[in-house]
């Protein structure tokens, strides 16, 4: 088991414990975190459970593969730390990961 | 309204027929008459990746299966989108190069000035001007008399929209709609009477639009799509691409209208085919932010989307050249029953009901889909608020189209809220 937090927008947190090889992704879908979508699934393909990486984790999470990134640049509010949470599989390594929401997800 | 198997005389049973290089889906009376469901169930069971070798649009692969139509969709490099992404080509003389039709980098460069405007971010901006307009639309309809639903409501409201998101002059807009129509129709349809009439007719539309956008470019306005064209890094200088800037016009009045136009009337349509559900949504309206993908996935107001080899490849078996045409079916993939379950059945209280086909996935994905979801949203918000039911009180007609799954006209009566 691992922990993640997600922080709202609105500066709200939640914590959930996850399994380990589990994406972050599936991990607020499970457990109704608001703010992430996932319409296709887990595919990499819809760019809808977009997260911001909170600084200290970047390096842990690394950075986000080909498929990742062609999706991400036809977000206008990517940042630096953008990811897709799809694409990010919990570790031990990551236990205590926070993760920021944006606003919107398109 | 039966989604079984028609009898109608000029249709083939699709179980009868070799399923071999004859086998054609694509063929705009199937679905004109809601008859091609057949031919995907059996090139879903027996044939999910299938040559057809000779159609009016020539040879064609059909990609019938979810999960097969996903790994078409994200793989860019290898389906090219370049060219066209219909099943038919664009006539050789008038070609319209818009981004959905490009690879990058170019389809990001420009994908990337337009898409803010239908950001959520400007959506809440954007949410109380089509709830009031959608409002006054509904008010002014009269109730317990026939009427048709898809030309008093889904177009008028779809045009409303477009116009709005182009600050196009309001009292023009059904210019809009008719410039969206003719993109699309084929000759067979009777809109038009010869591919010349199109040219003419788009080229009016070109003519209006580029005297809009020399007007934008000096007096900018506040969020509307030609301004952000006017200005963007890599679109100010379309009008030196005239048919680049109708390209992307059409694709972006057709990708607005079509689509939400369709699914207001399927929603209806699916509504009154599932009385059940029917009664679940007036019982309880909160369900329908999960109704809304539900009628889109339902709809499918797309049926495909074209994608061009660029090299051979196997896929589910099957060995695909380089220039082979692929045809992704969203239509089939949003009732394969190996990714939805019972597929066929409309759920308006559905687990995950965004998970369907009918917005694309991959770097094509439909930009406007949280504005086409916030309209369905309005629409039928406003409904519930207005009538006990839209009766459907008659066959709909359908739209002679491989590629726009829709409706012509839809015959209904209002019943108000007691």
């Amino acid at each position: 088991m691992a922990k993640v937090t997600f922080i709202q927008f609105s500066g709200d947190q939640n914590t959930v414990d996850v399994d380990t090889g589990v994406s972050v992704m599936k991990a607020a879908i499970d457990n109704l975190v608001p703010g992430i979508d996932a319409d296709c699934g887990g595919e990499c393909s819809c760019a809808t459970c977009h997260v911001l990486v909170s600084d200290e984790w970047v390096e842990k999470t690394g950075g986000a593969g080909e498929q990742e990134n062609s999706m991400l640049d036809l977000n206008p509010d990517r940042e630096a730390n953008s990811r897709l949470s799809c694409q990010i599989t919990m570790s031990e390594d990551l236990d205590g990961l926070v993760v920021k929401l944006p606003e919107f997800q398109y | 309204m039966s989604e079984a198997n028609n009898s109608d005389d000029n249709i083939l049973d699709p179980w009868e027929i070799p399923l071999d290089g004859s086998f054609n889906v694509a063929q705009p009376q199937l679905f004109q008459q809601d008859a091609q469901w057949g031919y995907f169930e059996r090139l879903r069971s027996e044939a999910p990746i299938h040559l057809c070798e000779e159609s009016e649009f020539g040879p064609y692969w059909s990609v019938t299966k979810y999960k097969d139509i996903m790994s078409v969709d994200t793989n860019h490099q290898v389906f090219s989108s370049e060219g066209g992404i219909t099943i038919g080509d664009q006539d050789e003389d008038f070609q319209l190069p818009m981004f959905i039709a490009m690879d990058p980098p170019k389809h990001d460069d420009q994908r990337r000035v337009v898409s803010p405007v239908v950001a959520p971010m400007n959506l809440a901006k954007l949410e109380s001007t089509i709830r009031t307009r959608a409002a006054g639309l509904l008010d002014a309809l009269p109730v317990g008399e026939e009427i048709d639903w898809v030309d008093n409501i889904s177009i008028e409201l779809t045009t409303q929209m477009l116009a709005t998101l182009f600050d196009f002059p309001f009292e023009d807009r059904r210019k809009l709609t008719r410039w969206s129509d003719v993109a699309t129709a084929s000759p067979e349809t009777g809109l038009i009477e010869s591919e010349e009439q199109r040219r003419e007719e788009l080229i009016e539309c070109l003519t209006v639009f580029t005297e809009i956008f020399k007007d934008r470019q000096k007096n900018p306005g506040e969020n509307d799509l030609i301004t952000m064209l006017a200005h963007g890094e890599s679109t100010r200088d379309l009008l030196d691409r005239p048919m680049e800037y109708l390209g992307n016009l059409i694709l972006l009045i057709v990708g607005g209208n079509d689509t939400t136009r369709n699914s207001i009337s399927g929603g209806v349509l699916a509504l009154n085919e599932n009385p059940d559900q029917y009664r679940k949504l007036k019982e309880n309206p909160r369900l329908i932010p999960n109704m809304v993908p539900e009628i889109i996935r339902w709809q499918t107001p797309l049926a495909h989307m074209r994608r061009r080899a660029i090299e051979d490849i196997e896929l589910g078996g099957q060995q695909i050249k380089a220039g082979d045409k692929v045809v992704m079916w969203y239509v089939s993939g949003n009732r394969d029953g190996e990714a939805i379950e019972s597929p066929n059945d409309f759920i308006i209280d559905r687990a995950k009901p965004r998970q369907h086909l009918s917005f694309g996935f991959g770097i094509h994905r439909c930009m406007g889909n949280r504005l086409g979801e916030m309209q369905l949203k309005i629409v039928w918000e406003e409904i519930l608020k207005r009538f006990e039911t839209v009766e459907v009180v008659g066959e709909p007609s359908r739209v002679y189209s491989t590629f726009v799954k829709g409706y012509t006209h839809l015959p209904v009566v209002l019943h108000p809220k007691k």
